[in-house]
């Protein structure tokens, strides 16, 4: 019970609770990736490192976006931009749970008092080209984590596997602060000299991107924006391995990456404008995929994902 | 004789998932000891979230000595023959021994098998089945390569007798087998040794698991209804959710809460639905409202404040759920008590696609409504009501509900239709359109709903008929079986006679107006065409005018029609509306099929003004064919219907031969009283003497190159037999007759079988190829007196037998 904290009493108080208890169990404890995307599973310490065989533990907080979520700050669970906590750690240890467990007690969760339960949820994502098996984890009826054994990313069958946590932290954070509307949360301490609710942090920009995800975004400017990624992505993953003016192999999975996250989360945008119809969503899914899966592809071809040179000349035997 | 204790120790295993794993595990395990000879007295499965336990009782402790006698090749075969056959064997020439044969001496080898320890058999049948378990989905963990449901943490497999417990040795995958588990997650974490079932069993009861799952749910069943009855109420049953509840925790806690007052007055079915699917809770009703008041959930655990904390939570958690509902509810009664009702709801179905080659929901909700008023005199409803039914039965696909909640779907229709003060049968018919959906389902049984459930389910067999998207094999992706299922279930049990093929052609028509890009795009050049020669006052351009107006204002952005094209329609139909107003008689009577006709069969637009009849001809035989095969598609369903019912295939298609087999009711009344006359001595005899009199009259209308059909005369009857058939047919047709005018199946069957009797005495008495030819003629011709009356009731030929 080493963990057992004093009850937070604001986000923040949860989030760095999160940090501390992570970074005691040895992840590296990383900064957001600086690009939109729709949840934290798009965060190249998960998508790529996932890949391979390099052991990796990574943890870290993600803003992410869902356009078609907005409300206008007005709904108490739903916004358009929001925080989830995210945990990668592979190999997946053997006592996976109970480290989530004790993340539970760090943010004030008392494990005697609560019904802690971990219910079948497969986890598929058809951008990524990636599913795993695993749970929602319930508390006392409310889910408050994903819970998931990778076992696909990209196309590519994970060895070794990881596992991922993802925590929606503002529905988290509300029900350990009993807040009822999101926009009632303290985001900093109630005792602070300026006490911020997340309504102060957020509400402006609920507004905003609301209007703007829904009727302003130009549809037409996005649609140019998606095609020219899609193909940014495959121009740079045309690249030769040999980097010309170093004479170094550098496979560019990582800047290809950037431009698939950014068709994807173009794709979100164009999805809540309403222009997207049944049939195109699927197709437009489908394209995203194939960029996920052909970085995927440069992934495992660079040093980070397990490529060494001893395998490179295996091959050309 | 020794037991033995198997338990697989996991992560959470789906509940879903448990049931069939403990029966996988059994099964796996006791085939592979019963094969290897090991025998047991008894086994017993247990499944929890976390573990499959499976315990035998009585197992040998060994398998049995056992000698396998092979027999090899010939004594005097090559040397290396005997050698190979030495090799398989095991054995030494001088251990064989020879033996005479028809073929000579052959050698025949004894293979003793020496028993094995039963450790030794259980390691390896262990091992496979964990290996080979067939899990619905499994998964791979760590830098494992074993694939499990979850990551699997431990094995205990011990063998144990009055000496005590030994463990099995055996490891997978760097699990190694051990006698120890662990209890409860949170309330008994610790390991725990054991040294056989009961003593497993006991410890585990202590460690808060209740390893038998129907122990678990009888606890929560028991535990729920007596909490619900104390506050007077009770739970609603729901053996699936029980079961599943089970399956989610190792120790029960049954905890009863309650609904805020603001969501009590949501349908019930909303209260339970979100309940159910969201958070796994019973709904728990007051029976004398049948309000749904409270609910039930079942935690996993005790704790110090006897769950209140557990409670408050769940309690939240459906607070915020059902404020969702709610503002749903409350935005879709807005929607309906407005003006427009639910009419606006379909209008915005115009925007969402059935199917991309069958149109919008709005276009399937035309078809619908034309067809459920044709249908409505049929099945005894109000035209107007039945069409009104159906133009509301899908409304509340538009609903911000059932968006929420699809499985709501028509019966949130029915709540709204009545919030918008439509009839109770219209209301009602939104709920029951979409019955039945299973074999064993309700039909709907009042006129209303089931004219809009038969037109829905109808205008699907056509539709995806139409665009060749019939069932193959295990394949049926729009469940067209379902719908001729219900199709013959709505007819059949609610006894409602009428010409299926007429009604499908007349589906069928429906899809010509809705059907096609081209249709329209040929309809459209073809009035141009027409117009061009200044021939427009004819008929056929009027036909086209009426129907250019039609789908122009349908929709104004017919996306297949160019834009060019389109500007043009209306041009013409503003310079002649002067023409078509004072030509408003003609126009009202012309209904322009005969153009969508021609256009259909592509016919050019020249020819089409001279030959319209014949191409509509042709088009109505197409109709028609599709038609047939959609009745030969319901016939087929209807089969393995009444195979069900105890009614044999080949009873079923010597009624379907008959005319009017279109006429469901009246096929399987037919059916049934064929297949109760066949059960009787004299039914099932005289089918015999029928076969015996039609293969007779058979032979000799081939050998005679004539039909025998009539003119057989008593005054050539040389023989009381013959008398007797004689009397005795007039007698039957006097009786099948009418019976068969009145349609009533039975008489004319038990008048049928009367014929037995005289049909065996004439076979019997009778040489019905006399040497007299008249004679011969008369007695053929008495023959084909019994086949009439015999196929006038079923096709009798096509009987097995």
């Amino acid at each position: 019970m080493s963990d057992a904290a004093q009850k937070p009493r604001s986000f923040q108080e949860i989030i760095l609770a999160l940090q501390g208890y992570w970074a005691r169990q040895g992840c590296a404890i990383l900064q957001p990736y600086d690009m939109e995307v729709g949840a934290g599973t798009f965060h190249p310490a998960t998508t790529l490192r996932s890949l391979g065989s390099q052991p990796w533990a990574a943890a870290y907080v993600q803003p992410s976006r869902r356009p078609t979520d907005g409300r206008y700050g007005e709904n108490p669970n739903r916004l358009q931009h929001y925080y989830q906590y995210q945990v990668l750690i592979k190999p997946s240890p053997p006592n996976l749970q109970e480290l989530y467990l004790g993340s539970l007690e760090a943010i004030g969760i008392d494990m005697a008092l609560h019904d802690i339960r971990f219910v079948e949820d497969d986890w598929e994502s058809p951008t990524l080209g990636a599913w795993g098996l695993g749970w929602e984890v319930w508390c006392d009826g409310m889910e408050v984590s994903q819970f998931t054994y990778f076992q696909q990313v990209g196309g590519h069958d994970c060895h070794p596997v990881s596992g991922e946590l993802t925590y929606g932290l503002e529905r988290l954070a509300m029900y350990v602060l009993g807040v009822d509307h999101v926009m009632d949360m303290p985001f900093n301490s109630p005792d602070a000299p300026i006490p911020l609710t997340y309504g102060d942090v957020f509400k402006q920009t609920e507004e905003e991107f609301a209007r703007w995800n829904f009727d302003t975004a130009n549809t037409e400017v996005l649609l140019d924006q998606f095609n020219e990624a899609e193909a940014h992505c495959q121009f740079i993953l045309d690249q030769p391995a040999e980097d010309p003016k170093t004479g170094k192999r550098i496979v560019m999975a990582h800047p290809a990456y950037d431009q698939c996250i950014k068709a994807s989360h173009i794709f979100n945008l164009l999805d809540a404008r309403g222009v997207i119809s049944v049939t195109e969503r699927q197709a437009y899914i489908g394209r995203v995929r194939s960029l996920a899966k052909a970085c995927a592809d440069a992934f495992v071809q660079t040093r980070a994902g397990g490529w060494t040179p001893e395998q490179e000349s295996a091959n050309a035997q | 004789m020794p037991d033995l204790l198997i338990e697989l120790f996991s992560e959470e295993i789906p509940a879903r998932m448990q049931k069939r794993a403990g029966e996988d595990l059994q099964k796996l395990v006791t085939n592979g000891l019963v094969e290897a000879g090991l025998t047991y007295g008894s086994a017993a499965v247990f499944t929890t979230p976390r573990r499959l336990t499976l315990a035998l009782g009585d197992m040998l402790a060994a398998s049995p000595r056992q000698v396998e006698e092979r027999k090899g090749p010939k004594a005097d075969a090559p040397e290396k023959a005997i050698e190979g056959f030495l090799r398989g064997a095991g054995l030494t020439r001088d251990q064989l021994e020879e033996r005479d044969s028809p073929k000579g001496k052959v050698f025949f080898a004894k293979i003793e098998k020496p028993g094995r320890p039963a450790a030794e058999i259980v390691a390896e049948v262990l091992e496979q089945t964990i290996r080979n378990f067939p899990w619905p989905k499994s998964m791979r963990w760590g830098t494992n390569s074993l694939k499990w449901v979850r990551p699997l943490h431990s094995i205990l497999c011990i063998i144990s007798d009055e000496a005590g417990a030994e463990v099995v040795p055996l490891t997978v995958d760097g699990i190694t087998a051990g006698n120890t588990t662990r209890g409860h997650r949170f309330l008994a974490p610790g390991e725990i040794e054991v040294a056989g079932f009961e003593d497993y069993q006991n410890k585990l009861a202590r460690a808060c698991v209740v390893l038998d799952p129907a122990t678990r749910a009888d606890t929560i069943w028991n535990d729920a209804t007596n909490m619900a009855f104390a506050a007077g109420l009770e739970v609603v049953e729901d053996a699936g959710l029980l079961a599943e509840v089970a399956g989610l925790v190792e120790y029960p806690v049954v905890l009863m809460g309650r609904i805020g007052e603001d969501f009590l007055g949501l349908p019930p079915e909303v209260l339970q639905t979100s309940m159910k699917e969201h958070q796994k809770f019973f709904s728990v009703r007051n029976p004398k409202s049948g309000q749904i008041e409270r609910f039930v959930t079942v935690a996993n655990r005790t704790t110090a404040d006897d769950g209140a904390t557990i409670l408050a939570g769940n309690e939240k958690v459906l607070g915020a759920r059902l404020s969702d509902a709610k503002f749903f509810w409350d935005n879709d009664l807005r929607t309906v008590t407005a003006e427009g009702g639910m009419a606006t709801w379909v209008k915005a179905l115009e925007n969402v696609t059935f199917h991309n080659k069958l149109g919008t929901q709005a276009e399937l909700i035309d078809r619908m409504a034309t067809l459920s008023r044709e249908l409505a005199p049929l099945v005894g409803a109000d035209a107007d009501e039945a069409e009104q039914a159906a133009r509301v039965a899908k409304a509340d696909l538009s609903s911000e509900m059932v968006y929420e909640f699809p499985e709501l779907q028509g019966l949130m229709g029915s709540y709204y239709a009545r919030k918008a003060g439509l009839s109770d049968a219209v209301a009602d018919a939104a709920k029951d359109h979409y019955a039945p959906l299973g074999p064993s389902d309700d039909v709907p049984t009042t006129p209303v709903s089931i004219a809009v459930a038969l037109a829905e389910k109808i205008d699907k067999l056509t539709g995806f008929w139409a665009i060749d998207e019939k069932p193959t094999g295990s394949k049926d992706p729009f469940a067209l079986r379902r719908a001729a299922l219900g199709v013959i279930r709505i007819l059949v049990e609610n006894d409602i006679s009428l010409d299926l093929n007429l009604v499908l052609t007349k589906a069928n028509r429906g899809y010509q107006f809705a059907k096609t890009e081209q249709v329209l795009e040929r309809f459209a050049s073809y009035f141009i065409e027409v117009s061009k020669t200044e021939d427009f006052c004819n008929q056929e351009a009027l036909g086209a005018l009426v129907q250019a107006e039609r789908l122009l204002s349908k929709d104004t952005d017919l996306p297949m029609i160019e834009e060019a094209t389109s500007k043009q329609i209306r041009d013409i139909i503003e310079r002649y509306s002067t023409y078509q107003l004072s030509h408003a008689e003609d126009l009202a009577e012309y209904d322009g099929e005969t153009v969508q006709d021609e256009i259909a069969n592509e016919i050019s637009p020249r020819r089409a003004k001279r030959k319209s009849a014949p191409s509509r001809r042709k088009l109505s035989r197409a109709r028609h064919s599709a038609s047939v095969e959609i009745v030969s598609f319901i016939h087929d369903r209807l089969k393995v219907y009444l195979r069900d019912q105890g009614i044999r295939h080949d009873v079923i298609d010597a009624c379907i031969a008959m005319d009017g087999s279109d006429d469901l009711t009246l096929l399987v009344k037919r059916a049934r009283a064929l297949s109760e006359t066949l059960k009787t001595d004299d039914g099932e005899n005289l089918i015999q003497g029928f076969k015996r009199a039609n293969n007779i009259l058979s032979q000799a209308e081939e050998a005679d190159g004539v039909e025998y059909s009539f003119g057989a005369d008593p005054k050539f009857a040389e023989t009381d037999a013959e008398k007797d058939l004689f009397a005795a047919l007039d007698k039957a047709e006097a009786k099948i007759t009418p019976a068969m005018v009145e349609q009533d199946f039975s008489t004319a069957m038990a008048a049928m079988a009367e014929l037995r009797g005289p049909t065996d005495a004439f076979f019997e008495a009778v040489q019905v190829n006399a040497e007299n030819p008249t004679v011969r003629r008369n007695r053929l011709n008495l023959l084909s007196r019994i086949r009439t009356i015999c196929t006038s009731v079923a096709d009798l030929t096509k009987l097995d037998g």
